[in-house]
């Protein structure tokens, strides 16, 4: 096949295997890019005053480090999992709509490179990834900076909303026979709660962000207190959608946990029913306590006192789930690889985020922790000590599958003892920090405050999580070269994608599994019943979608529209255009399928 | 700046129910990390292990380990509810009503019962109830004095409140919480808390007019008006500019611009010379002044007591 059909393919694909490496690729791109906008926010901040960087940089930086690692590092990296492994965990030869999960990854594509195209202009966001109003005001904020932020995270919340639609009407209309819901993996769970998370906290944000457009492009004043609008009304909405947000960015990496530690301890989940309703009843909380992002801004005692009660509820289901974990672990026979390093890691460091989440749910302890590192800590805690663990655990469980090829042992366990030192090394100090008085957001501080040490040494953690990136990055690559070729099954796993090739074919079965247990694989492996005797089938004859040009085109025609917010009306129109060409072909597009 | 070692009610309070919290979750925290160190130690796999039975869960234990962590919240639930509304209680009758006005990037203080303005450094009398009340002039800011309590937001079209009683005298710094922008990071202040004879003449000196300049200072006048300063800033008897900081007692200030400078006539000079520079983003721009005029000003505004 020659280069361009080679990329052709990848341009038009439909399969949901290619779509996840896409995802993971480009997610990976723009976590080192987020990377590398944290190391130099801490190379400013490892002395007092340092002129390395000025203010406006700094803010564009921080900025940016968290609306990249929110939204095009952390959401699609998990977007890579829910890609490339929920059908194959529930016995799907594709999702429910692959052209629609294609438009949704280059929609998520071209938002995150629309935003970052900011900086080519000077331009990059530089309100917080928050975007508080007033100061997100056009009398406020003149130039494009958050133009390009509103414009790009909606044209990102499309993303995650067709997505969302389309993952739930994956998990429950395309199940493999036999496999009902309490068979369901524990992964496809938590992705199941997550789309309905996902479906439900982004309207509130997208309305939000338009109530925020028509004030900087039309001249409407629905946060401009000098008119009688209202900021705290953006705060109810963002927080509405940011607070959710934080468990669409958890729980997917607590369903690879789920997944990790049965395998390497060699026993199933324990209380598997009991850890879903856990997942469950945290999202439903996960709606109900934004305003503790707020509890300095004067809701009073009664509202401070609910929203407190509500946040620390959700202590109980996630204190469940970690007692399940360690149940699981407990009586098995636990082998010490890269996966299992990344999960217990993910416990451990997942247990300090959450306790000092805790602390701050009290709003009289938040009174002094908002705003300050102790925050900072915390939140890197739950995100890089939580989903990031629990993401690289992923990586490393399901490489083989993917790449077909195995992951160094060695290097893996140099990664994860790298990570998790200069993890604990960059972050831990922050809640001295927090505790000493430090703001966040402050690209400058005086010497004198005792601030000096504690920030050095953060920075010094930070570039050794730089270098654990790096050993990732080099054993990905070797492994891709020459890598020790993957059998279907290297880890003696539990669930289906392992009972098929590594990688698997592009119709992932020759024949549908029947199934007929919670860790259908296990049970056949294990003999109490035989695989259900398979009919010698022809992959030849099997029906898969075809690909299709217009999901790229439509994604597009709505960035160029976007566009045209930033520069001419007339841009808009042309996109708007294309994507309703787009659309129009996509609606009518009739091939017959292409076949294995 | 650490928010342990309270001079003020507020703080205390505070600071208790830290202590009370972390005491838990620190206890929590040791005995979870310790039990999964314990688990992966015995459970690890080695040569001769059985096949680990196929336990699908416990009853019992589940409901246990799920009542444990309700009873700890509920520990945690009441003490803070009591400390959120002891700490929002409605100001007292002898308390001090001052108001704070955020700008970016610096505060505007007035005591309404007094008749005073100032900028950036709140002056208090140590053990009598203050309360702030907080306002926004632009975007969203937050005030925090750390070693006095937590922080309450500034917001526009709200009027924010914030009690509390200095116990100790002192100068204790804080600065804003709220990314409001540009120079966020050099939005600072100074809570001074006065003994109550020391505030009282601090009242007086504030409410007398400053003293006419002498020397080097006697031409400052002529200068504050020529170089264009009346149009934003307050000397009283002077001019009537609202845009910044109120300057008739300024030369008592510890600091200038907003806590970045200490207030040296070096220090004034170099703000009066190039306020943008010390300050990124500051509304007060670089003016066409001679070096002798903004002498002459360094001289007037230090001496204005």
């Amino acid at each position: 096949m020659s280069r361009l059909r080679r990329l052709t393919g990848w341009l038009t694909t439909v399969d949901h295997k290619r779509i996840g490496i896409l995802y993971g690729v480009s997610a990976f791109a723009f976590f080192l890019i987020g990377g590398i906008e944290a190391l130099l926010i801490r190379l400013q901040l490892a002395f007092p005053r340092d002129s390395l960087i000025s203010a406006e940089t700094y803010n564009q930086l921080f900025t940016m480090h968290g609306t990249t690692m929110i939204f095009l590092a952390v959401m699609p990296l998990s977007s890579a999992f829910f890609n490339f492994l929920v059908p194959l965990m529930i016995g799907a030869r594709d999702v429910a709509f692959p052209r629609l999960n294609a438009l949704s990854f280059w929609i998520f594509l071209f938002g995150g490179i629309f935003i970052n195209a900011s900086f080519l202009f000077g331009a990059a966001p530089n309100a917080g990834w928050f975007g508080y109003a007033n100061l997100t005001s056009k009398t406020f904020s003149e130039g494009q900076n958050l133009d390009f932020w509103l414009l790009g995270l909606l044209v990102l919340g499309a993303s995650s909303l067709i997505a969302g639609f389309n993952f739930i009407v994956t998990i429950v209309n395309m199940r493999a026979p036999g496999m009902t819901f309490m068979r369901l993996p524990t992964f496809v769970w938590m992705t199941l709660i997550t789309q309905f998370l996902i479906i439900l906290a982004f309207p509130p944000i997208t309305v939000g962000l338009i109530l925020l457009g028509f004030d900087r492009f039309v001249g409407t004043n629905f946060y401009n207190p000098a008119a009688g609008g209202n900021p705290l009304l953006w705060q109810h909405l963002f927080w509405l959608f940011g607070h959710p947000e934080v468990y669409i960015l958890i729980l997917p990496p607590m369903g690879i946990i789920s997944e990790v530690l049965p395998t390497f301890a060699r026993k199933p989940l324990f209380g598997y029913p009991v850890v879903i309703y856990s997942g469950i009843l945290i999202a439903f909380f996960g709606f109900g306590v934004w305003s503790h992002h707020m509890f300095t801004v004067g809701l009073g005692p009664v509202a401070d006192s609910a929203f407190s009660i509500a946040t620390m509820l959700i202590g109980i289901p996630t204190g469940v789930k970690i007692f399940n974990w360690l149940a699981t672990l407990w009586g098995g026979r636990i082998r010490f690889q890269t996966p299992l390093y990344f999960a217990l890691g993910f416990i451990s460091m997942f247990l300090i985020g959450g306790l000092s989440g805790i602390m701050h749910a009290s709003p009289p302890v938040d009174m002094q922790q908002q705003d300050s590192y102790f925050v900072v800590a915390h939140l890197h805690y739950v995100l890089v000590g939580g989903s990031l663990f629990g993401l690289f655990a992923g990586i490393y469980y399901w490489w083989p599958k993917i790449a077909g090829r195995l992951l160094d042992e060695r290097l893996g366990r140099v990664n994860f003892w790298l990570f998790f030192i200069g993890f604990n090394v960059a972050f831990f100090p922050m809640h001295f920090l927090g505790v000493m008085g430090m703001p966040r957001r402050i690209y400058t501080y005086a010497e004198g405050l005792n601030w000096e040490l504690w920030n050095r040494t953060s920075t010094a953690g930070a570039f050794l999580l730089g270098v654990a990136i790096l050993v990732f990055l080099f054993n990905a690559l070797v492994s891709l070269r020459r890598g020790a070729v993957a059998p279907a099954d290297p880890w003696d796993g539990r669930t289906l994608e392992w009972s098929i090739p590594s990688p698997p074919p592009s119709y992932n079965f020759a024949e549908v599994p029947i199934v007929k247990s919670r860790d259908e694989l296990w049970a056949q492996k294990k003999g109490r019943r035989s695989a259900v005797p398979r009919s010698e089938a022809s992959p030849e004859a099997i029906h898969l979608p075809a690909p299709s040009h217009y999901p790229i085109v439509v994604a597009f025609g709505i960035i160029t529209l976007a566009a045209g917010a930033l520069t001419h009306l007339w841009v808009s129109v042309a996109g708007a255009f294309l994507m309703i060409y787009g659309i129009y072909r996509f609606a009518f597009e009739y091939r017959s399928g292409a076949h294995g | 700046m650490s928010t342990l070692n309270s001079v003020a009610d507020l703080g205390s309070r505070i600071g208790d129910l830290f202590t009370n919290i972390i005491g838990w979750t620190l206890f929590i925290l040791i005995i979870v990390e310790a039990l999964l160190v314990w688990v992966i130690w015995a459970y690890r796999d080695r040569p001769g292990r059985e096949e680990p039975k196929a336990v699908h869960g416990h009853v019992g234990l589940e409901i246990g380990w799920t009542m444990i962590p309700a009873l700890i919240v509920t520990i945690i639930a009441i003490p803070t509810i009591s400390t959120i509304f002891r700490t929002q209680a409605p100001p007292p009758d002898n308390a001090l009503t001052i108001q704070v006005t955020g700008r970016q990037w610096w505060w505007e203080i007035r005591y309404p019962e007094l008749g005073i303005v100032t900028a950036n450094e709140i002056v208090v009398p140590a053990g009598r109830p203050v309360t702030l009340e907080l306002k926004s002039g632009d975007v969203i800011h937050s005030f925090w004095v750390p070693r006095v309590g937590g922080k309450r937001d500034l917001i526009g079209g709200k009027v924010n409140t914030l009690t509390f009683t200095v116990e100790t005298p002192g100068a204790y710094p804080g600065q804003c919480a709220e990314f409001c922008g540009l120079s966020h990071a050099n939005m600072r202040m100074l809570l001074i808390a006065e003994t109550p004879q020391e505030f009282d003449r601090w009242v007086d000196t504030q409410r007398e007019p400053p003293a006419p300049p002498t020397g080097e200072a006697a031409a400052g006048p002529a200068a504050f008006v020529s170089g264009g300063c009346l149009a934003c800033h307050t000397i009283r008897g002077l001019s009537t500019g609202v845009v910044g900081p109120d300057l008739t007692h300024v030369g008592s200030r510890q600091s200038i611009a907003s806590g970045l400078l200490k207030n040296t006539p070096e220090n004034l000079a170099r703000w009066i010379n190039d306020p943008p520079a010390v300050k990124p983003g500051a509304r007060m721009p670089k003016l066409p002044l001679t070096g002798q005029q903004i002498a002459t000003l360094a001289a007037y505004l230090g001496a204005l007591k």
